[in-house]
């Protein structure tokens, strides 16, 4: 048999390779070993399931909710609220952003009231929420959007102050107007930062959605999840937990994505080097 | 026919110190078509020359007069270059080359012609359609310039334009750049702290003092030679060295 030979480019190329897969595997293996003892102790009794459910009852519940249909309206119901109170968020907070940027002035005054409202724990405002737009759905939308809008706002900001200096100079040499400093250079330096922050933004949206529902739903998974601990049904509770984690991972995939396909926009484009 | 004209310029910036007053009376005029050099020690006030003229920054007293018309504000007659080329990096070198007149809504099919034009005849036409990181540095000091050169401004400012780059390669653009300018029959006003640059590369050498600046003397450089002939016949080291010596003074 003919011994393959590599060059020592290519055998850096496979030790990266090697390298990523020892981590892959490490992480689905850890998950794996944690599910797998998790069963394994609840099923010799080191684990009371009342308590901490275990993974195939966890997997018997889903195939329960999902046979009787409810679920996947619950699952709509809280996924719709996150989204509305995410895309508020966003857009609210990029505005106000945007408005800020543009006046020094407001931008100095509003300052400290960011910093307050940021730091501010927002399931305090729960109560007024409720008096302010009633106990239904609006009110779980305005608490992911309590939560998100500040982040987003300051985040954002930031991001548009960040434009490099000589950009803008350069434009104010050709006679720009501010507006036209905006769209040409602000804009399109921030938004790696307008993508960072949708990162974030899709986990908070998840908290406020989730808190909201905790205070005044009728439906959803935040729903289920008082339900379940109210009536003591902690598998319930654990799929739903499951559930949530699969939905938020998924967003955040999305948003990911997003960031990714920006990035690499030009990549065949960049590829080349000319020197 | 002086194309950009400065008379008794004075300029103070207040801060919250006190007041600093950063040029005392600058006067020296650049005619048209002419590539002026601006020396002087470190911080005495060239880039505020430069912002003055362009608008950026009120004088305090004097004139400054652009092609007869008094400089108030940024009018968008002046092409900047700065030290770093500031290429917009989400954009491609044509669309670069274009924010000049996107800026000044001039963006017509004509104009595009001629900023392709430009990127042709300095030899960057087939990159109209790359990114700015795919260029090296001189090319991309050369978008830059051609940038600028694309809304036809009536005067160019040049603030240390090759800085940023390693000294072989400063030499190569300094040159080609000077090339492009005197082509183009542009006037330039050019900023270096590096005496021997201005003296291969410009018409006339302004040095002014330490801050707060005024002109201490304006030398004229030879006109018929190339930037490598002043530096290989000697002329750039006599004319440095007479700088040099105004500048210990």
């Amino acid at each position: 048999m003919k011994r393959k030979t590599t060059t020592p480019h290519e055998r850096y190329l496979l030790g990266v390779r090697k390298r990523k897969t020892i981590i892959k595997l490490w992480q689905i293996g850890l998950l794996v070993a944690l599910i797998g003892a998790w069963e394994l102790f609840s099923a010799i009794g080191v684990l009371d399931v009342f308590f901490t459910s275990s993974p195939s009852r966890i997997v018997t519940t889903f195939i329960d909710l999902a046979m009787g249909g409810e679920f996947f309206y619950h699952v709509g119901v809280t996924l719709a609220e996150c989204v509305i109170g995410f895309a508020i968020s966003m857009l609210g907070g990029s505005v106000i952003a945007i408005l800020l940027w543009l006046s020094d002035s407001a931008r100095k005054v509003a300052q400290p009231y960011l910093v307050v409202l940021n730091a501010l724990p927002k399931i305090a405002l729960g109560p007024l929420i409720i008096i302010w737009v009633g106990a239904g759905v609006k009110a779980i939308v305005l608490m992911a959007v309590m939560i998100c809008i500040i982040v987003t706002v300051i985040s954002v900001l930031e991001g548009l102050c960040a434009t490099d200096a000589s950009k803008i100079l350069l434009l104010r040499s050709m006679g720009a107007k501010r507006f036209q400093i905006l769209k040409l250079a602000v804009l399109p330096s921030a938004l790696p930062t307008f993508l960072s922050v949708a990162k974030i933004n899709v986990g908070l949206a998840w908290v406020g959605t989730i808190m909201g529902e905790y205070l005044v739903s009728g439906a959803g998974l935040g729903y289920l999840i008082v339900y379940g601990g109210q009536v003591f049904r902690t598998d319930l509770v654990m799929t739903v937990t499951v559930t949530l984690c699969a939905l938020a991972g998924g967003m955040y995939g999305i948003t990911a994505l997003a960031e990714k396909l920006w990035h690499s926009r030009d990549k065949h484009k960049r590829s080349k080097k000319i020197r | 026919m002086e194309m950009l004209s400065l008379k008794d310029v004075y300029l103070s910036y207040h801060t919250a110190e006190g007041e600093t007053e950063a040029l005392a009376g600058v006067t020296f005029g650049v005619e048209k078509g002419e590539f002026v050099a601006l020396v002087g020690p470190s911080g005495c006030g060239k880039t505020t020359v430069l912002s003055a003229v362009c608008g950026l920054i009120p004088i305090t007293s004097g004139s400054i007069t652009l092609d007869g018309k008094a400089v108030s504000a940024p009018s968008g007659n002046v092409g900047y270059m700065l030290q770093r080329d500031t290429l917009f990096e989400w954009l491609t070198i044509e669309k670069n080359v274009w924010l000049g007149l996107k800026v000044r809504k001039m963006l017509t099919e004509e104009n595009k012609r001629y900023a392709h034009s430009l990127l042709v005849k300095y030899g960057l036409g087939e990159f109209a359609r790359s990114m700015p990181e795919q260029l090296s540095g001189g090319m991309r000091q050369r978008v830059a310039l051609i940038r600028t050169l694309a809304f036809r401004p009536k005067v160019l400012l040049l603030d240390e334009p090759f800085s940023a780059l390693d000294y072989q390669t400063r030499i190569d653009v300094g040159d080609s750049v000077t090339e492009i300018i005197k082509q183009e029959g542009v006037t330039a006003l050019f900023v270096t702290h590096d005496v021997t640059e201005a003296c291969a590369l410009a018409d006339k050498i302004v040095v002014l003092s330490a801050r707060p600046a005024v002109v201490k003397r304006i030398f004229d450089a030879p006109r018929s030679s190339s930037p490598n002939e002043r530096r290989t016949d000697g002329t750039a080291n006599d004319l440095t060295d007479a700088i040099w010596k105004e500048l210990k003074n």
